[in-house]
């Protein structure tokens, strides 16, 4: 599904080939297929219920999903065999769209409980309380936060851009090779959004990748993806440059329902 | 049937002989309250499943056992040591030891205590503060309605007594430790344990009561605490009853409050075989702020039954209840929350919150809420849940790194800490923190031994 580019096989990141997946016995990825390089920032797009979470969460590892066809790779190697903790361990990471709040345990342990299980993966030593707080100063910054935040349960109680912040936050400190950011820019404020511009692009180093999911071009005004994908009905029907998120904010998504009906 | 009304005239029985020798030298207006509370007991008997309060609890088992009265009884294995691993409240308590119903003043810990302040035996509180303890005594644990309180007070003879004069701010935790020894003794032991707090005007205190058998064993503790709060007190108040997992516990907990007082109660339920605890609270005067904030963690076939009652008699109060169940095994957790604004007790805040996880699919949890809403202007809010760890917090932990065993774990200990995050103690959290890590990381342990 991509135009051009560097066609290597060792610079693909994620291959996904003709992905199905249904819930519940219902059927909403119709066979999918997507390639993302290192290096390269991909936005999806879509109308309400096209399926853009599911292909997150199918990614995620979402245990409410079936895979009944397809394939997708990551690093080469079989996603959809391992466990979403082994996705994340290997540099997967999955903001979601409706973060879930965990009662009773504070965002200071759960960050530092993740980190240390995916530091642990890399064969990196783990942090101290101590330790932690120090890394964790900068991140902190970077989101407009201060330590409250880190005292409050997960996530419980947050308002909705909150929650959108602290899944930033996550990213920000996790450092994975692969993000999939489900419409984390809606719900945002104008300095919150451009926040989350700042860290996707600090991530977008050479060996590392992010899958956008957005319903909204001002976030593609901050952060330029190289390739814009409509998903509609389970399927990718259209795949371009930015010029296509530009059209798709003044057309809607009707004239590619029907073109795609047509074709 | 005939169990129960053996049971009854075994219980007066042991009265006879209760007021008959100990018990004479007392004074005359607690000598016949004690025979108005036999005789309540008397005509109300043990409660039968049949009555809708006590319709998922029986109390056969307490009914069925043929129990000594532990009052007097010799604890000689009771020790320092024995019972310092159960100290909750950290060095700097002030530390009111009883043990078999009696105070032990050689295993408490008095300190210098600011002018006025009591803290120390009820029984010696009846002669030195008579008044007071008239004054309040049996006036807000009602024994009318309940055979327990009768039962309690027809046989009160010691416990706790705390009194905060106007004022005073008690910087220092009051712990009251109520020990039951089980050692040598061929009989099972019944213990009433009593405990008065009286915190006045403007006054502000921490008390915590313990329920500890440092010795396991078969016994029933009926105990029964009240407190009344004057306009403007504060008090927190811990409950931590880790009574032996053989063990029956009845508790009945009443307070009364006056005017702009904030009371923060927290019953922590980790002990017996079968415990009920009826706890009630009167808003009775305006302003008044009550944070009912409960936990019960259950294992084995431990069984927990909570009632409360959080009468809003006056305009103007806000009561918040939370109460979480962690239920493992075969445990089963009861919950039965009513409300009750009175009428012309407009602009109440009233929130209440009762969750309770299933740990094993054999486990069960009970829970209902029961407003009875009088006034018209008020906020009343209510939920329950019971269920399994959610799905979706699992998967959500998961997709962060975390092994499902390690989500597992931290979903469970968040359930039982969210209610530890309200104690407002700090050494007093992180040691019931501690107790319930233990706890936790034993009962997965168990888990994995049951499997092999
Ligand atoms: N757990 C589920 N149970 C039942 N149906 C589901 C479930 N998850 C997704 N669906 C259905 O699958 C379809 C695709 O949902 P999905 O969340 O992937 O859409 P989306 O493209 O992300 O939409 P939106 O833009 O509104 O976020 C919808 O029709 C939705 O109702
Ligand atoms: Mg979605």
């Amino acid at each position: 599904m991509r135009g051009s580019g560097k066609p290597e096989r060792e610079s693909a990141l994620l291959e996904i080939e003709n992905l199905h997946a249904s819930v519940e016995g219902r059927e909403i990825l119709r066979g999918i297929d997507l390639r993302v390089n290192v290096g390269e920032v991909h936005a999806v797009m879509g109308p309400n219920g096209s399926g853009k979470s599911t292909l997150a969460q199918v990614i995620g590892g979402h245990p409410a999903y079936a895979v009944t066809a397809g394939s997708v790779l990551y690093q080469g190697k079989d996603l959809l065999a391992m466990k979403p903790e082994e996705r994340a361990r290997e540099g997967v990471f999955l903001a979601f769209q409706y973060p879930v709040a965990i009662r009773g345990i504070t965002n200071a342990y759960f960050l530092r409980s993740a980190l240390n299980a995916v530091r642990k993966a890399r064969g990196q030593e783990e942090l101290g309380p101590v330790e932690f707080m120090d890394a964790l100063e900068d991140k902190l910054k970077v989101i407009g936060w201060d330590d409250s935040y880190l005292n409050r349960p997960v996530n419980d109680g947050f308002s909705g851009g909150e929650k959108k912040r602290n899944e930033i936050l996550q990213l920000a400190v996790l450092e994975p090779k692969l993000a999939i950011l489900d419409e984390t820019d809606s719900g945002l404020d104008i300095d919150a959004l451009k926040t989350v511009a700042h860290t996707v692009d600090k991530l977008r180093r050479p060996e590392s990748a992010t899958v956008l999911v957005t319903h909204y071009y001002r976030i593609l005004t901050h952060i330029t993806p190289d390739f814009v994908h409509v998903l509609s009905g389970g399927r990718i029907v259209k795949s371009g440059t930015k010029e296509l998120a530009l059209e798709l904010e003044e057309k809607g998504y009707d004239w590619l329902r029907e073109e795609a009906a047509v074709g | 049937m005939t169990a129960a009304v053996d049971a009854r005239e075994h219980h007066l029985a042991l009265f006879k002989a209760f007021a008959g020798n100990g018990a004479a030298g007392s004074p005359a207006w607690l000598r016949d309250l004690r025979g108005q509370a036999i005789a309540r007991f008397a005509e109300l008997g043990f409660p039968s499943t049949k009555q809708e309060e006590w319709r998922f609890t029986s109390v056969a088992p307490i009914a069925e056992t043929t129990f000594a009265l532990s009052h007097g009884r010799d604890a000689p294995g009771v020790t320092a040591s024995a019972l310092a691993p159960y100290w909750i409240a950290g060095p700097g308590a002030i530390r009111l030891v009883f043990v078999n119903g009696t105070f032990a003043p050689a295993l408490s810990a008095a300190a210098e205590l600011p002018r006025g302040v009591r803290a120390g035996s009820l029984r010696a509180a009846l002669a030195s503060d008579a008044e007071l303890a008239q004054r309040h005594l049996a006036r807000h644990a009602d024994y009318q309605t309940s055979p327990f309180a009768a039962l309690n007070t027809a046989f009160l003879s010691d416990g706790a007594f705390v009194y905060v004069p106007a004022g005073v701010e008690l910087e220092r935790p009051i712990e009251v430790v109520f020990a039951v020894a089980t050692d040598g003794e061929r009989e099972a032991l019944v213990a009433h344990p009593r405990t008065l707090v009286i915190v006045e005007r403007g006054a502000r205190a921490t008390v915590l009561e313990s329920y500890v058998a440092p010795q396991g064993g078969v016994y029933w503790t009926n105990a029964v605490t009240e407190i009344a709060l004057a306009q403007g007190a504060r008090l927190e108040h811990y409950r931590i009853q880790r009574e032996s997992r053989e063990a029956y516990q009845v508790a009945t907990t009443h307070a009364t409050q006056d005017r702009d007082t904030v009371l923060r109660l927290h019953p922590v339920a980790l002990g017996a075989a079968l415990a009920r605890h009826d706890l009630r609270t009167e808003l009775a005067g305006t302003g008044g702020e009550l944070i009912l904030n409960g936990l019960y963690l259950l294992r084995g076939r431990q069984h927990a039954d909570h009632h409360t009652v959080i009468d809003h008699a006056q305009p103007h109060c806000a009561s918040h209840e939370y109460f979480n169940g962690l239920l493992g095994e075969q445990a089963h957790g009861v919950f039965n929350g009513r409300i009750i604004v009175r009428p012309g007790a407009q602009r109440t805040d009233s929130k209440q919150t009762n969750n309770n996880l299933l740990l094993s699919a054999d486990a069960r949890a009970d829970s209902q809420p029961q407003l009875e809403i009088y006034a018209d202007d008020v906020k009343c809010t209510h939920g329950s849940t019971v269920g399994p760890l959610d799905e979706t917090a699992l998967y959500y932990l998961r997709s962060r790194g975390l092994a499902a065993e390690t989500a597992a774990g931290m979903l469970t200990y968040g359930f039982a800490a969210e209610i530890l995050g309200r104690m407002e103690h700090a050494a007093v959290r992180d040691e019931l923190d501690r107790v319930i890590r233990g706890r936790l990381a034993d009962r997965t342990r168990g888990g994995r031994r049951g499997a092999t």
